[in-house]
């Protein structure tokens, strides 16, 4: 497959890696901010690969897991109530456990509840059904908000009736803002979804370098753009530079597309958000603007907000900042596994528990 | 409705309808001296004292897809989970549970697939059921298969495998599951993949008779894909296998569909396909026998059996590192993370 | 949440276009792009092209790596 699989080569990779290893001297620890790179390190067995003074710690850049229960046991209420409104949620959100139920569970009790790989598609379901309310479940962080964006002009411009969206989204540099300012975990450096920053440009991490001293580098997906990525970073650390690079190069500018940047703010503004485990970031979600209220769930039917809690003994806040890793948590693979997962970071493929648990190391 | 056209609660309560749609559509479609008296059981006597005997249900939807349909996926299926264990398919029953209002030349249309498969797999269909439930309560149509077989050579079981076997496929891996799966409702995507569901029995005996002391198991990974037949495996024979994943065979769109959708070929159902646990002396003649026949061009050696860790299966990533592969939990679904 | 995967346009109709990736063909919207050309590589993520492949720096990328490390 062409741009993949030349960035999965042995040879490559293997080199890159006894690299880092020539060049890293000091002890330093790295926050990567992206469930697909959670997935990518934990799948290529990069985390063992790298040396012993390099800490790669997973953030909160899976939007399953940080889309709070509450969150969950909003949308769950509301299809129980509307017996005659069709969810559409993205596959990720299906198991994810709210306080006592989850989409997965609604749905074997009846509930029209159906995946859509793309937004586009709750609209041709609207479409089809002009008698049922259509409520797309909105997670994800910058990659995906503008595709939410475009659905909801699209539906705007299809004149359609019976069409919202409850937007859950979150910003990814907020969340870097706040667990800096937390304090709470030492981190020398950020690796960035690549992604995302294809959206909004590198410049917006640009506060990391000016404001806190932190170094970041943009990488891709591919084993060898996440062992380049660590590298460039690395290097940053031991000839104490500070910057902000880009090694996904050939997908990210320093200036984002401008043209999805144009639609997230047309149709959303910032507002607060909360983040499973870590609580109330402001300015960190989108929330639709006034005149795209009659696109917007949470504006059209009551959705009460609710109270966040976590099951008992899950530490799922814990694994998202960072301060632990899945297997220092009570829960993890005992009672927490992917076949019966306590918090989101189990749920979703992406989280890191269950990245851990999928590509769990061989002794 | 017309009851030509339609199928009706009244073709599965026993009667005329029963009777007259037992006759027109199954027993002209499934043709055989067995079936033909219509009785309750069908009757005959088996060369054989070792029997093989099985049972599977099938709810596929859609019912029709690309490479074939829930017909000939039941008879396929059946036959294949006779042949894994060294039998010779003889006999299936068929049974029916038709939702009211699915089309007659839908019906038609499936039982027409079966019997063809069936005679091109030199089975017979001899005994089988009808049941008609209301409206909504029943997905279009189920099928529920038996079928029985005769060994006449050697017991195949996983409990047998032992370090130093080699694991081998017999072709490409999730093209069904993926054909089935880019037909679903809010997938839509354009795979040049079609399911490869096919009556594997000509090919195990191939594989038995070329190695008829060196063959350990044999399975077919439909739901759940190889990585959950590896572990039931390992989990058999208490030992560890390792499989490399640059030498897994997977069609070139089946890959790119897989990387759209996020999923993993390892997880993949396969209906036209067998794994085969190998002595490691008999490994040559195992894949060159596979490579002979139709269904096996793409065979390919994919892994070898080890000690430890025990019961567990390790994948050899295309970087060069190792890591586990469990089985699969739950249904994979499009994400977008 | 960055399910995103390169994929050459064949066909473009309107604010759609077809991407095939190794065979495989798919719809994404062109919504978001300035601008869009068949034979373009482009990355797609829910259905929509989020951004254009540069596959001068791909090439770039990969000819660095192979000298700077693999020697």
């Amino acid at each position: 497959m062409k741009y993949i699989d030349e960035f999965r080569q042995k040879d490559a990779a293997q080199a890159i890696i006894k690299k880092i290893r020539e060049v890293s001297r000091k002890q330093v620890s790295i926050m990567e901010i992206c469930g697909t790179h959670t997935h990518s390190i934990s799948k290529y067995g990069i985390r063992e690969a790298l040396p012993d003074n390099i800490r790669l710690i997973s953030g909160p850049g899976c939007p399953v897991c940080v889309t709070s229960a509450a969150d969950v046991n909003r949308i769950i209420a509301f299809s129980r109530v509307n017996r005659n409104a069709i969810i559409a949620t993205f596959g990720d959100m299906m198991k994810v456990p709210g306080s006592e139920s989850s989409l997965q569970e609604e749905k074997a009790r009846g509930a029209d509840i159906r995946v859509v790989y793309s937004p586009l598609n709750s609209i041709e379901i609207a479409k089809n059904n002009p008698d049922k309310e259509v409520v797309l479940f909105a997670v994800g962080f910058e990659t995906t908000a503008p595709t939410v964006a475009a659905t909801v002009l699209s539906a705007k411009e299809a004149g359609l009736k019976n069409f919202s969206a409850l937007s859950l989204h979150k910003l990814t540099p907020p969340a870097m803002k706040a667990l800096l300012d937390g304090g709470e975990i030492e981190i020398d450096g950020f690796i960035a979804p690549g992604h995302v920053t294809a959206i909004i440009g590198a410049k917006a991490y640009g506060f990391l370098a000016s404001d806190y001293k932190s170094p970041c580098v943009v990488a891709g997906f591919e084993p060898i753009d996440a062992l380049m990525g660590i590298y460039m970073l690395v290097k940053q650390f031991e000839e104490s530079r500070c910057a902000i690079e880009i090694e996904y190069d050939r997908v990210v500018t320093w200036e984002g597309n401008l043209r999805a940047q144009e639609v997230i703010n047309e149709v959303f503004e910032p507002s607060d958000s909360l983040w499973r485990g870590i609580g109330n970031i402001p300015g960190s979600g989108l929330a639709f603007r006034e005149e795209f209220a009659a696109f917007d769930s949470e504006k059209r039917f009551s959705m009460p907000k609710g109270v966040d809690a976590e099951p008992k003994g899950c530490k799922c806040g814990s694994v998202l900042k960072g301060l632990i890793t899945p297997n220092e948590c009570g829960l993890f693979a005992k009672a927490c596994t992917p076949e019966f997962p306590i918090g989101p970071c189990m749920v979703s493929s992406e989280g890191t528990c269950a990245a851990w648990y999928k590509y769990r190391r061989v002794a | 409705m017309d009851r030509n056209k339609t199928v009706l609660l009244a073709h599965g309560s026993g009667g005329s309808y029963s009777r007259r749609l037992t006759e027109e559509v199954f027993a002209k479609a499934f043709d055989n001296p067995l079936l033909a008296p219509l009785n309750d059981q069908a009757v005959f006597t088996l060369p054989a004292k070792k029997l093989a005997f099985t049972t599977d249900s099938y709810v596929v939807k859609p019912i029709f897809f690309p490479g074939g349909d829930i017909g000939k996926l039941s008879v396929c299926g059946t036959i294949n989970d006779l042949a894994v264990g060294g039998a010779e398919p003889v006999y299936l029953s068929a049974s029916f549970i038709i939702e009211e209002g699915l089309g007659m030349d839908e019906l038609k249309r499936v039982v027409a697939s079966m019997a063809a498969t069936a005679r091109a797999a030199g089975v017979s269909i001899v005994t089988g059921d009808t049941k008609v439930v209301e409206r909504g309560k029943g997905d279009k149509l189920f099928i529920n298969t038996a079928g029985i077989g005769v060994i006449n050579g050697p017991e195949l079981t996983p409990a047998n495998i032992r370090p130093g076997d080699v694991v081998i496929v017999s072709g490409t891996m999730g093209d069904h599951g993926i054909a089935i799966m880019t037909h679903r409702e809010g997938i839509m995507m354009d795979v040049p993949v079609e399911s490869d569901c096919a009556a594997l029995h000509t090919l195990t005996m191939k594989i038995i008779a070329a190695a008829p002391s060196g063959v350990r198991a044999m399975r077919d990974p439909t739901r759940g894909g190889l990585a959950t037949v590896l572990n039931e495996f390992a989990a058999s024979c208490g030992c560890c296998i390792t499989i490399k994943e640059q030498d897994l065979p997977v069609k070139e769109a089946v890959r790119g569909a897989c990387e759209l959708l996020g999923f993993d070929p390892l997880y993949l159902a396969n209906e036209g396909k067998l794994v085969a646990v190998v002595s490691s002396e008999d490994a040559g003649k195992a894949l060159a026998a596979m490579k002979a026949h139709p269904l096996g061009v793409d065979a390919a050696i994919i892994g070898t059996v080890a000690d430890g860790p025990k019961g567990k299966v390790l994948l050899e990533t295309s970087i060069g590192n190792r890591r586990i592969i469990d089985m699969l939990s739950g249904e994979q679904l499009p994400r977008i993370c | 949440m960055c399910l995103g995967i390169p994929g050459k346009i064949i066909e473009i109709t309107g604010d759609t276009a077809t991407i095939d990736v190794a065979g495989t063909r798919k719809d994404a919207s062109l919504r978001l792009m300035e601008k869009a050309a068949v034979g373009d590589y482009v990355i797609i993520h829910a259905g929509f092209a989020i951004e254009k492949v540069d596959t001068k720096r791909a090439e770039e990328t990969l000819r660095l790596i192979a000298e700077a490390f693999e020697k």
